[in-house]
């Protein structure tokens, strides 16, 4: 029997492994997210059920501050369904959510362990898309891991709505049309921190700044000396630390003798914690400078930081983008529904959490869609109030929320676990306010799937 | 550069190196007389900083009575809580003793340390004796991950802080002393002590070996394991109590440091790699020479950090400790105090 089969050709020239180069290199390059698309946008509900997808860090360092964000969600997806005492959404200004989940849909949830690890928090998000076929992203206690996790949902076609995130470059030069941020940035604490600094310190001061060796670090140590700079303040020196940095005594050590009268720690979390430990071990905050009391400064205060810290935060100057002891309405009826649920206030992290989910769910109802491209729109540009920080605007340019942001010091005399701070002044939201060219950067075309 | 920077520096070095020094010399300790690496031993460090953990939370658990003119974060009756110690011993000496939490945790911590040795070596360890290295070195950092993960289960993963007694809160000027101007030379009074308390366990444990009949016999066994158990003598069971003692210096030292870094899960990881380097730069098996690396790359390390260093050579507070133990092992390939044999095939 004959066949008129040719014999297969297996050598290999040049030019063929050339183009088999380009094509793999162009599948390689071609997106690497699938989510599924049945009609117009990607992981549509065709049921009676919307999924969200809670990234937030589980595992490291952060999984205490995951743990409240989880919280947050919880809570948050409960008063969506209608169960509960709806917590702010009596509050809140928009009336279009009616305890019905998301546009009549029953809201559900599935969660990721970011690690506070770019590539694990991506992985993460990457399953949540493909597999559970989540709608939104929300979550997270990094920058790193917030830009990382934005640039993925621009990719995939879907909403990412920012966890706690201070960085400038989040929706500065890293900003993606389908992410947006509640929580305050670098910019704003410096701009906030700045005239209280001067009005308790003075402007005729000298700054020593240790500043984390990464990206918040680098953007925070900019807007703090540009700020206080402004305001008079002279820079001695800049020092950048590592971070895995756990004993910061030999960078402390030479601050007193160089000079300076104030000391910015540009640290958060456990560096924060260690650094301010190391800084009131060394004496500096009972010291004499320049004919001065030596002051420390710490720009971004976090509750659970402030714990780890102990007595050590006494005093000290910083700022947080919501506090529990807020006494208007929303906070009010947030700090009353999760305390009741878990026995405790939240924290600043768990608050623009919260925030962020019920800011979704109403921009979908307000858009009649959960098309990412619809929400997007509903979200740029739009103003409310009664959710904890006053009135707050979605800026359409960068996605970032405008609003008034807290300045705090740590309490003389605390009288629990978690009243570890005090507000010492609510900086509206007009003097945080920056044009939205200044970081660069661009939004790009909103992306559906 | 003046002069009182760089004592400053050396100061500040001596702290850490006596961190690195303590449980270097632990995991010397175990190396020299089970032969084995051990991967656990941050862990170790990191237990012991938790036994004062601990016991602070023992002596500050509290009844609870209502105080009807105060109010919660939620508007109900404020709950006041009262620890029982200040209520049995008296307000003065139940305050003295929660302020006093931290060196009172060595009464615990030794036992609970010497405890934990003797389950780890009994019930794991001694399974893999007669292993490659890198089987013991894949159990031990597998226990590693374990003991930590059970104490974030239980303590969370946020640092808990542990403060000085109020005593020792504050620092000495030793610029004044030595006819600098004051605040240039300004050290921690806890570090000082947490110095001296390193120099007088590794002085301990350098007695206990040299100038006991049990010291003696593990020397001998550390030197010549076969010909000891040859004489008839239980060398393993000496050498079991030997890991032991390895674990309560880690735990002892990892106790004292509570005050210098709130402790955290991760604490004995951070501790971890460095404490391998110092024991390979100080020479494989060799007490003294963990001790000396510990304290020459802790004031590399100091130095390292300062802003005219860096400003110098960028990034050399990142990699000194490790340039270090290039240069040190180039020229003295079995390390600083290393003896011929010794991880030698």
């Amino acid at each position: 029997m004959s066949s008129d089969k040719k014999p297969l050709n297996l050598s290999l020239t040049r030019r063929a492994v050339l183009k088999a180069g380009v094509a793999t290199a162009a599948v390689g390059a071609a997106p690497m997210i699938i989510p599924s698309k049945a009609w117009g946008y990607a992981n549509e509900p065709s049921g009676s059920t919307v999924t969200l997808g809670f990234n937030v860090p589980q595992s490291g360092a952060y999984a205490d501050e995951g743990a409240d964000e989880l919280r947050a969600y919880e809570l948050a997806v409960e008063h969506l369904n209608g169960e509960g005492d709806g917590g702010m959404m009596s509050t809140f200004s928009s009336k279009e959510l009616k305890g019905n989940g998301i546009l009549g849909r029953k809201v559900e949830y599935v969660t990721g362990d970011t690690q506070t690890k770019p590539d694990a928090a991506r992985a993460s998000a990457r399953s949540m898309i493909e597999k559970d076929g989540a709608i939104m992203i929300t979550g997270g206690s990094s920058s790193g891991v917030a830009v990382a996790v934005q640039a993925l949902c621009q990719e995939a076609g879907v909403i990412f709505m920012a966890g706690l995130t201070h960085s400038n470059d989040t929706t500065g030069k890293d900003k993606k049309a389908n992410g947006f941020r509640h929580f305050f940035n670098s910019y704003m604490s410096g701009a906030a921190l700045a005239p209280i600094l001067a009005a308790n310190y003075g402007k005729d001061r000298r700054a020593y700044h240790l500043t984390a060796d990464y990206n918040w670090g680098y953007t925070t140590e900019e807007a703090v000396r540009t700020s206080t700079e402004a305001m008079g303040w002279d820079t001695v020196a800049a020092v950048k630390t590592p971070l895995s940095q756990t004993d910061f005594s030999s960078y402390v050590a030479p601050v007193q003798a160089s000079g300076a009268d104030i000391l910015v720690l540009n640290h958060y979390g456990a560096n924060m914690v260690n650094s301010l430990t190391s800084a009131v071990e060394f004496g500096l905050r009972n010291a004499q400078s320049n004919g001065k009391n030596f002051e420390i400064v710490v720009p971004l205060y976090s509750r659970l930081m402030a714990k780890g810290a102990g007595e050590n935060v006494k005093g000290i100057f910083g700022s947080t983008n919501w506090h529990w002891s807020l006494t208007d309405e929303g906070s009010k009826a947030f700090v009353k529904s999760f305390g009741t649920k878990y026995g405790f206030p939240p924290s600043q992290a768990a608050h623009t959490c919260y925030v962020q989910t019920l800011l979704y769910a109403d921009a979908c109802e307000r858009a009649g869609t959960h098309d990412p491209c619809g929400v997007a729109a509903a979200l740029e540009g739009f103003e409310f109030d009664g959710l904890g920080n006053g009135p707050t605007l979605y800026r359409a340019e960068d996605h970032q929320c405008f609003k008034d942001v807290l300045v705090v010091k740590g309490k003389e005399n605390p009288s629990s676990d978690f009243d570890l701070l005090e507000i010492v002044e609510i900086t509206p939201r007009d003097k945080v306010s920056y044009d939205a060219s200044i970081f660069g950067g661009e939004l790009g075309a909103c992306n559906s799937g | 550069m003046e002069l009182s920077a760089i004592l400053l520096q050396v100061l500040n070095g001596l702290d850490k190196g006596s961190a690195y020094a303590l449980i270097a010399l632990g995991l010397t300790l175990i190396f020299g007389t089970l032969g084995v690496v051990n991967f656990a031993h941050g862990a170790l460090f990191m237990i012991g900083a938790f036994c004062a953990v601990s016991l602070q939370k023992i002596l500050t658990i509290s009844f609870t009575t209502i105080d009807e003119s105060k109010t919660d974060f939620l508007g109900n009756p404020a709950q006041i809580h009262t620890p029982y110690v200040e209520k049995w011993f008296g307000e003065a000496v139940g305050a003295t003793m929660i302020d006093w939490a931290v060196p009172l945790a060595i009464l615990l911590a030794i036992p609970v340390m010497l405890l934990v040795g003797f389950a780890m070596e009994r019930g794991l360890i001694k399974h893999f004796y007669k292993r490659p290295h890198a089987d013991q070195i894949l159990v031990t950092f597998g226990l590693a991950i374990v003991l930590q993960e059970i104490i974030k289960a239980y303590f969370g993963a946020n640092q808990i802080p542990a403060p000085a007694p109020d005593a020792l809160i504050g620092s000495f000027d030793f610029g004044v002393l030595l006819g600098f101007d004051p605040g240039t030379i300004i050290y921690p009074y806890w570090r000082i002590v947490y110095f001296l308390f390193a120099m007088v366990v590794v002085g301990a444990v350098f007695a206990f070996l040299k100038f006991t009949t049990f010291g003696m016999v593990v020397r001998a066994g550390m030197a010549d394991r076969e010909t000891v158990g040859l004489l008839g003598i239980n060398i393993d069971k000496r050498f079991t109590i030997m890991f032991g003692i390895a674990a309560a210096v880690a735990g002892l030292a990892g106790v004292m440091y509570t005050p210098i870094n709130s402790p955290n899960y991760h604490m004995g990881m951070d501790f971890l790699v460095i404490s391998f380097v110092v024991v390979v730069v100080g020479g494989m098996g060799s007490l003294a020479g963990a001790v000396l690396a510990g304290f020459i790359l802790g004031i590399l390390e100091s130095f390292a950090s300062m802003r005219e260093v860096i400003q110098l050579i960028p990034g050399i507070n990142q990699v000194v400790i490790y340039l270090a133990a290039i240069v040190i092992l180039l020229a003295r390939p079995r390390g600083l105090l290393g003896r011929k044999g010794v991880m030698e095939s």
